[in-house]
């Protein structure tokens, strides 16, 4: 019936064979490092001290403001404090608030999904009118009514940003649930007998599931933006312990003068935030290049 | 119009670089001459569309196009630079894509496409084009053009949008005209319309070329055919002597595989290479027993102006034990509604299905969960094969979960796997693979072993070869064939293709608006039809 | 060929009768507005909610936050206002016929009327979000248009920057963009709400991580749309690559970046929370982290409810020039 698109299919197809030949090895070189650096935040939230023999809390009056050099390779903050140490084992905190506010925002969001998807059509309605509702409403905003409800601090501050961030995948968790219940395969569990829940666990879960693999991978690297950004408003970890957001947070009152103080940690989470989005995106690729 | 030849000498095209290198065209030569019409026929991959694409510089940046000639009139084509290409395209030749619904920008009124088309080449004012667009649009058979102009290719029945479509190719009165698979995405009485359309084309003195993967197309318009196969042209010449009588065994396969000239029981796939094994069935003495019979079917659903139209109104049919109930009709006809209604995946309105006598769709009295230890009496196969598959599965872990529908212990099922991957022709080897990685027609094999798994007495089969190239249906089709002489199962086989029906079926349901308006044993329908939908259609269909 | 074309005439597709068409618009706004109206009894709701579960008393967080000292009278009065003492369905209700008669209460730490002091502060923040809405569309374009399928590196280059650009936190550009161009080349007005050229900056650092998230979503419909038929259709009618990218293709890929305005326009007006701070920019979202830091409820409450108004208004647009880019009417739903 296609046997025209089929031949042109074939024509891309070979296509893109061709001009993947150049593009293919940059494509690869982007996820490694990708994943290297995240290697390495993972290495300094478990074992902070094997990147960095500088105590983070230590207050040398003396070493303030100084510019990055061989002593400090990122300068020192306004107590003269390390800032490379103080990122390294501000790593760990930033880490489990971004990991804590995924979770936290997958599991409402896989709960809504699924309740929308399989409960009936009232079910379906309402789920999809909410998840429309919250989908566009500011994430920040959001965040910061819980995290002024909650009041500052690590647990609020997780719960802010995943209470924020689940509308985002609670609209992908509810398509996928609807696209997945209507699709072919599915209709043929049901032609060969196979009881709904079968079919719900066999089928429905494991593939509205898939995609969000992705997106959470994507998440992380959000949520600590997020996280960040209600605590550069202030209501995050308290001060004393390092934490990227709080970092941002006090440099900030040094911008005129000491960049750096707002420069590297900024740079800890951009660099986090592209290298969840790379890997992501590589992930993606091997999901769909294995169902496509 | 001025007469321009198209010639066509030693064409190559290929992609890639170095290693991955894929030549796609090889050394193909033909002349269009003025008012004449080639043909181009090959199955998918057979590089026919890159043919035609190459012929208006579209083959894409990555292609490589070389030939020892390449002409157009008094133009050389050859390595020809983007601008000059772009002054021949829809002005020297025009260029029609099958479907207009995807091939004319869906967001704009046909109106604007066809304008455009004049527009770029500086064709006359704004006010002229739009009245060179409702004559065009006149000319190609459109009623109301002032009107049709207006509206989208979505709000266009498909008849009337690939209309608009050739009109925009035609706009600037090409002397070439080049169409790819132009009527493939059209029922049979819109198809047949099309083609007295690219008639009139030739008859005012353009050249055509025709691509196309069907025979029966080619036979009406070309005057002369070039049978491509992977790349290569095996066979070319007039049409009467290539289709009449064909020398390379590849268009004699193709011809042969084209079912509908064949009676039931005949072997469509391998007649070429002289392995003749017809198998006619012997004719039943007394009949079989009932096992599937609809009554009184209804299914409405709400239009766009929540008026409810009956899907299917009022179909009553009877599947006999080991024979084959074809339901043909064309898209919009409720045949796809009634299977699923036989299926039990759709409730009806109102009407009733027995399965062996017994009550199986009921609404109101029976229930899914009353349905479905009984399912495994009846499989189902459908046009997308890999759409039925949960893409994480292996081709072994689809037929196992089958297995478990039909209560076979896991621990006896590796066997049955193997077994059933015999019975429709693939090895064992390929439980092991992803149905993503197989080709169509090892993805309908797939679905057929499905299907098989629970020991069925009745397959649906809804348009189970339509997505296939014809030598691929040919051995699908073959295969059922198999299957129903060895294990009797009975079919109910729906399809578009009269060809196909007439092939597979001992008796005929002809659907149209949801109805049934002819029904009988296959020769009949064939041979006398009653109705003047059966009589049309059959008119419109070359397998008459 | 003669006017009197032999062909029978094809059955003809239903013609798009108008009736119909208005009945459906009609039928479309209507649950939009009813939706629109649940939208912000949710944001009241919720709001309400919040107040509820604030650490501390209520009653102070009313009269004046926790550094307040009201006196008995003030407190009984507030106790009778709000109805604290009676069941919070009974307050929610009082609290719902508030909202309905305009009266967001005073805010404390501005001793100013809720009302007032949104009045004064939302036009900052709409013009710094249409400004940046604006830049985001435009960078998002010029990188699409500019980048997509042309040479293999500068495709690579534009989405490479367009990845990198979604990444960056506003904050953070922001306070690199004030040290670079106010403070080191002195270029431009580190704090300030009444020039254009004090919008400048704060417009960038909004501007450059939405559109960068706009051009990846841009640049995928835009390939998708670059491989439909209707492309290779228009280039055989003799079309060059920039009409066909102008006139068929960048329609087809708006669309999935203006069903996301909506979003956008939350977010810009989310993250203008954070910019404004930084910049010492007039502005909602300023009002808002004083009004989260202070404990100011009343004025909380007032900024949660406007944003959720300008989001629905937001919407309102976003639906229309959706079916002015597509008027295939139902594409969606």
């Amino acid at each position: 019936m296609s046997a025209g698109l089929l031949d042109a299919a074939a024509g891309s197809a070979a296509a893109e064979a061709g001009q993947a030949g150049s593009r293919r090895p940059a494509l690869r070189v982007a996820p490694a490092l990708a994943g290297l650096f995240l290697l390495f935040l993972l290495l300094a939230a478990i074992a902070p001290d094997l990147l960095s023999h500088t105590d983070p809390l230590a207050i040398v009056p003396r070493d303030a403001f100084r510019p990055p050099g061989w002593a400090h390779p990122f300068g020192t903050d306004q107590s003269g404090r390390d800032i490379f140490a103080r990122i390294v084992h501000g790593t760990r905190q930033s880490l489990l608030v971004g990991l804590g506010a995924t979770g936290l925002a997958m599991a409402a969001a896989i709960g809504l999904g699924l309740l929308g998807g399989l409960c009936g059509r009232v079910a379906e309605r309402a789920v999809g009118w909410l998840v429309q509702v919250m989908f566009s409403f500011p994430v920040l905003i959001l965040a910061l009514l819980f995290a002024a409800s909650f009041g500052n601090g690590i647990v609020p501050l997780v719960a802010a940003t995943g209470i924020g961030s689940a509308p985002g995948y609670a609209r992908m968790v509810f398509g996928q649930v609807l696209s997945v219940r209507d699709a072919g395969y599915v209709e043929a569990a049901r032609a060969l007998g196979h009881g709904p829940l079968r079919i719900v666990r066999a089928h429905v879960l494991p593939n509205a599931m898939r995609p969000l693999v992705v997106t959470a991978t994507m998440g992380v690297g959000h949520a600590i933006m997020w996280a960040s950004a209600l605590s550069f408003l202030g209501l995050g970890a308290p001060p004393p312990r390092p934490e990227w957001g709080t970092m941002l947070s006090m440099g900030r009152s040094f911008v005129a003068n000491a960049w750096w103080l707002t420069f590297f940690p900024g740079l800890a989470i951009v660099l986090t935030m592209l290298s969840t989005t790379v890997l992501g995106r590589a992930l993606q690729r091997r999901l769909e290049g294995r169902t496509a | 119009m001025s007469g321009k030849r198209l010639v066509v000498e030693r064409l190559c095209v290929g992609f890639g670089a170095g290693a991955a290198h894929r030549r796609v065209v090889r050394d193909l030569s033909f002349t269009v001459e003025p008012g004449r019409a080639v043909a181009l026929v090959g199955e998918s991959g057979s590089g026919k569309s890159v043919t035609a694409r190459s012929l208006v510089g579209l083959a894409g940046s990555t292609a490589a196009v070389s030939a020892q000639r390449l002409s157009f009139g008094p133009h050389a084509l050859r390595a020809l630079p983007e601008p000059g290409w772009r002054s021949l395209r829809g002005r020297e030749i025009g260029f029609v894509l099958q479907d207009a619904l995807v091939s004319l920008d869906p967001l704009r009124p046909v109106g604007h496409e066809i304008a455009e088309a004049l527009a770029v080449h500086r064709w006359g004012t704004r006010s002229g084009r739009r009245d060179r667009v409702i004559e065009l649009l006149r000319e190609v058979g459109v009623p109301e053009p002032e009107f049709r102009a207006r509206q989208r290719p979505d709000q266009l029945s498909g008849g009337l949008r690939q209309r608009a479509l050739i009109a925009a190719a035609l706009a600037m009165d090409p002397g070439l005209v080049i169409a790819d698979e132009p009527t493939t995405a059209l029922d049979a009485t819109v198809q047949a319309q099309i083609l007295d359309l690219f008639g009139a084309i030739k008859a005012r003195g353009s050249g055509l070329l025709i691509i196309s993967h069907d025979l029966s197309v080619v036979s009406r318009l070309a005057d002369e055919v070039v049978v491509m196969q992977a790349g290569r042209a095996v066979e070319q010449g007039p049409t009467a002597q290539v289709l009449g009588a064909p020398r390379h065994p590849y268009t004699r396969s193709l011809i042969e595989a084209v079912p509908g000239t064949h009676p039931k029981g005949t072997r469509l796939a391998g007649l070429g290479r002289g392995a003749l094994c017809p198998q006619p069935r012997e004719p039943e003495r007394k009949p079989a027993p009932v096992v599937l019979e609809a009554i009184d079917l209804l299914k409405r659903y709400p239009g766009p102006d929540r008026d409810e139209r009956a899907a299917v109104d009022r179909v009553s049919f009877t599947l006999r034990g080991g024979q084959t109930l074809g339901i043909v009709g064309e898209s919009g006809s409720g045949k796809t509604t009634a299977a699923r209604i036989v299926l039990g995946l759709v409730e009806p309105d109102g009407g009733r299905v027995t399965l062996d006598g017994n009550a199986w769709v009921d609404p109101g009295r029976i229930v899914e969960r009353q349905r479905r230890g009984r399912r495994r009496a009846m499989g189902v196969i459908y046009q997308d094969p890999l759409g039925s598959f949960d893409p994480r599965w292996t081709v072994g872990r689809i037929l196992s979960d089958a297995l478990d529908a039909a209560g076979v212990p896991r621990a006896g099922q590796d066997g049955r796997i193997r077994l059933l991957l015999d019975r429709v022709r693939l090895t064992a080897d390929h439980a092991d693979r992803l149905p993503t990685h197989l080709s169509g027609g090892q993805r309908q094999r797939v679905a057929i072993a499905r299907a098989l798994a629970t020991e069925p007495r009745i397959i649906v089969c809804d348009e189970p070869v339509s997505a296939l190239d014809v030598s691929v249906q040919a051995q699908i089709l073959d295969l059922l064939a198999d299957l129903q002489a060895d294990l009797g199962v009975a079919y109910l086989f729906i399809s578009h293709d009269l060809g196909v029906i007439r092939h597979v079926s001992d008796e005929v349901l002809v659907m149209r608006h949801g109805r049934v308006v002819e029904a009988g044993p296959v020769e009949t329908v064939f041979h006398a039809p009653r109705h003047p939908f059966t009589r049309q259609l059959l008119a419109a269909s070359a397998a008459a | 060929m003669s006017d009197t074309s032999p062909f029978p005439t094809a059955p003809a597709a239903p013609p798009a009768a108008s009736p119909d068409r208005l009945h459906v618009l009609a039928r479309r706004i209507l649950s939009r507005c009813l939706g629109s109206v649940g939208v912000l009894l949710a944001a009241a709701t919720v709001s309400f909610l919040a107040m509820h579960m604030m650490p501390g008393d209520i009653v102070s967080a009313i009269l004046g936050g926790p550094a307040a000292d009201p006196t008995p009278q003030t407190v009984a009065a507030a106790v009778r206002e709000y109805g604290l003492d009676r069941p919070l369905p009974v307050q929610y209700g009082l609290y719902l016929d508030r909202l309905l008669h305009g009266n967001l209460g005073t805010s404390f730490s501005q001793h100013l009327p809720v009302i007032a002091v949104l009045r004064a502060e939302l036009l900052p923040t709409l013009e710094l979000a249409a400004s940046a809405l604006v830049l985001a569309w435009l960078l998002a374009l010029a990188s699409v248009l500019g980048t997509v399928r042309r040479r293999s590196w500068l495709s690579a280059l534009g989405s490479g920057l367009e990845t990198v650009g979604a990444a960056l936190p506003q904050f953070w550009l922001g306070l690199l963009l004030l040290w670079l161009f106010a403070f080191t080349i002195h270029l431009l007005p580190p704090a300030g709400s009444d020039s254009v050229a004090a919008l400048v900056l704060p417009t960038v650092a909004l501007a450059v991580p939405l559109g960068g998230f706009l051009a990846q979503v841009t640049r995928e419909a835009f390939e998708i749309a670059l491989d439909q038929p209707f492309v290779l259709t228009a280039r055989a009618r003799g079309l060059g690559d920039w009409s066909v990218r102008t006139r068929h293709v960048l329609r087809h890929a708006l669309l999935p970046g203006i069903s996301l305005s909506n979003w956008a326009v939350g977010a810009l007006i989310g993250n203008a929370v954070v910019i404004e701070t930084i910049f010492s920019r007039k502005g909602i979202g300023r009002q808002l982290v004083l009004g989260v830091s202070s404990q100011d409820m009343p004025l909380t409450i007032g900024i949660v409810l406007l944003v959720s108004l300008t989001y629905v208004v937001a919407g309102f647009l976003t639906d229309a020039l959706y079916v002015l880019v597509d008027p295939r009417l139902g594409a969606r739903r």
